[in-house]
């Protein structure tokens, strides 16, 4: 089963809605390379398949043809359990809002993926203290959701997103309702920590102000991989 | 220990839904243990009185006695077998009975009555005999006098002081004859025995019937109604094939039908309840699943194994029933012990009804502890039995449809 070293690596890989009616190629024949401590965009206009291949590399969606390999493990072939567990173990989520439990604080949405991990309590604190540190948000600790910004909510979810030490963070447009002090400050957690932590970052993003930070920028056109740079602003990008 | 916590939040998440949930169930747990309490005190109430009528609770004859009553089917109503009868659990009384019939004269009124001979005090014990006197004195175990029916007392257009003629056929064919005065005059419940009963002390029918020391029946009293199979089961057994022992059931089987019948008729009503609070707490299981639908998508996104969830869902589910079925019961127990001793009482003709059938018109509540089990586990299982809709949500769950908005 080993095929990669890369965190991510998917080979052929389509999504196709309606196959037998009006079929509509989400993803089309992706092919996708992401080494350790990447901090990637996926961009692209709406319907493009940015949203359906993240779905697809984190193990949340079945492909119709190709393989992805996450960490060297053909995640196509893993049953609808299985992959539950693999998403626990070695995949960290940031939504686009309603990302925390309202019910529980920060600290407890931070330390709740820790619980279904079966990581002992001491490890637990010591990661959550670590983790608040890192998003700035040490005196929000106790607080819920409901008492945070949603600047402060996605900043504890990114910190929710690594507290199972992952192999790698998908994000889909974490930054979309956040205003651009908010996102600024969201991208600067996560640039940190992907600094830090060698987190590897792959976002589906609209955000300019995300975009410009990326240090690769894949641009999804009508399911397929239209260019794909490195270190370099989208807007400047060589179209493939 | 974490997921118990989380669910005891979850629950407190939507309050104003928590508590209307919980308060549905807490009222259908009220409204159940008091229809059932109402129901089962009024069945009690009713063999109560019909084993107060006459038949006591438990009957001992020899045996073939039932099938014909006559005096020849008498045994010797010895000490012993008396005392191996009270030896037995449960048996608060017992009374000796020498019952016959006769025809009984007065002036040139003549009718067949039926005679019973007892222990006067005995007798009181078990079926409140006194209680039934409305005019002149109750008897004494040496009294030369008997006590007349109202109805065949007015029949015979007799009254206390007054003297009857009995003639009839005693022990082994002997004649039985004797004039005897009339001490007092009592009501009997049942229309029948009202016009037909005569009752004297047992010495007096014995020496009447020329059957000295006989009695046709042992009556018998007990502490607890429930147990009254076993009980008789246990007398069967001390007694033997010799004795016949039969329950009021055996002896009145049309009543024992008639509470089937009113028990099958409750079951629709109690069933229609259920199905109230059926609805009451899928209405909020539905509201709470489409309320939540994106935090289980993302919840079982980020790792969460389903079982866990359900196992989670669960949890909200025994924790908003086993509250609202505590509260319930807890509420239910003052209202029923309320009207058990202040029973609901009819009036107007229902009551005139019930006084002319020897019934006091009242409604108790039974308070028997198996009736709030009964009715607070029924509730339970119902609220466990609807939390598998969630369940199976969550087993049919697509976190990315679950997360669609």
């Amino acid at each position: 089963m080993e095929k990669s070293k890369a965190i991510i690596d998917a080979h052929n890989v389509s999504k196709i809605y309606n196959p037998e009616t009006i079929p509509v190629y989400a993803v089309n024949n992706v092919h996708l390379h992401i080494d350790e401590g990447e901090f990637t965009a996926l961009v692209g206009p709406s319907g493009s398949g940015k949203t359906t291949l993240l779905n697809l590399i984190g193990g949340l969606d079945k492909t119709d043809s190709g393989n992805i390999y996450i960490n060297g493990i053909d995640i196509t072939r893993l049953s609808a359990g299985e992959l539950i567990n693999f998403r626990l173990m070695n995949i960290g989520f940031v939504f686009q809002s309603f990302n925390l439990i309202p019910v529980l604080t920060a600290r407890e949405n931070v330390e709740f993926i820790m619980l279904l991990q079966g990581t002992d309590k001491k490890a637990r604190q010591q990661r959550v203290q670590q983790l608040f540190r890192e998003i700035g948000l040490e005196d929000k600790i106790d607080s819920r959701p409901a008492q945070l910004s949603g600047g402060q909510q996605q900043r504890v979810a990114v910190a929710r997103a690594l507290a199972s030490k992952p192999r790698f963070v998908l994000a889909d447009e974490p930054t979309a309702n956040l205003d651009s002090k908010s996102a600024a400050n969201l991208l600067d957690v996560m640039e940190l920590l992907n600094r830090e932590e060698k987190m590897t970052f792959l976002f589906s993003t609209h955000d300019q102000r995300v975009i410009e930070r990326a240090r690769r920028v894949i641009t999804l056109v009508d399911g397929a991989i239209a260019s794909d740079v490195s270190a370099t602003p989208v807007l400047q990008t060589t179209e493939r | 220990m974490w997921l118990i916590k989380m669910a005891w939040k979850n629950i407190w998440r939507n309050r104003n839904r928590t508590v209307i949930t919980m308060s549905s169930i807490f009222f259908a747990v009220i409204l159940s243990v008091l229809t059932m309490s109402l129901q089962w005190g009024a069945f009690d109430n009713l063999v109560k009185n019909v084993v107060s009528f006459y038949t006591g609770y438990i009957q001992v004859h020899k045996a073939g006695y039932w099938d014909e009553q006559i005096l020849d089917n008498s045994f010797e109503a010895e000490d012993t077998l008396g005392k191996r009868i009270l030896a037995n659990e449960n048996i608060s009384g017992i009374s000796p009975r020498l019952e016959s019939f006769a025809l009984v004269s007065a002036g040139d009124i003549t009718k067949g009555c039926l005679i019973m001979g007892v222990d006067p005090e005995r007798e009181d014990k078990v079926t409140r005999l006194k209680e039934k006197l409305t005019r002149g004195d109750y008897l004494e175990a040496d009294d030369n006098a008997v006590l007349v029916a109202e109805g065949l007392a007015q029949k015979l257009k007799l009254g206390v002081s007054d003297t009857i003629v009995l003639i009839s056929q005693g022990y082994h064919g002997a004649t039985a004859a004797g004039k005897y005065g009339i001490k007092g005059i009592a009501r009997f419940g049942s229309p029948d025995l009202n016009e037909r009963m005569l009752v004297m002390p047992l010495g007096l029918a014995q020496d009447m019937f020329s059957a000295y020391g006989m009695a046709t029946t042992y009556v018998l009293s007990i502490d607890d109604p429930k147990e009254l199979q076993s009980t008789v089961a246990r007398i069967r057994s001390v007694l033997g094939n010799n004795y016949e022992v039969m329950s009021w059931e055996d002896i009145m089987p049309d009543i024992k039908q008639h509470i089937k019948r009113d028990t099958n008729n409750m079951k629709y009503i109690s069933g229609i309840l259920y199905m109230l609070i059926c609805f009451g707490i899928f209405g909020t299981l539905l509201m709470m699943m489409v309320e939540r639908k994106f935090e289980m998508g993302m919840l079982v996104a980020i790792g969460m194994k389903k079982s866990k969830l359900i196992f989670l869902s669960l949890l909200e589910s025994v924790f908003t029933v086993v509250i609202g079925c505590t509260l319930g019961i807890a509420a239910s127990i003052p209202i029923v012990y309320y009207f058990s001793k202040r029973p609901i009482r009819f009036g107007g003709s229902t009551a005139e009804a019930f006084s002319r059938f020897g019934f006091e018109p009242i409604f108790p509540t039974s308070t028997d502890a198996f009736i709030f089990i009964n009715q607070g586990i029924i509730v339970f299982v119902i609220g466990l039995v609807l939390s598998l809709y969630p369940t199976y949500v969550i087993i049919r769950l697509n976190p990315i449809a679950a997360m669609k908005r």
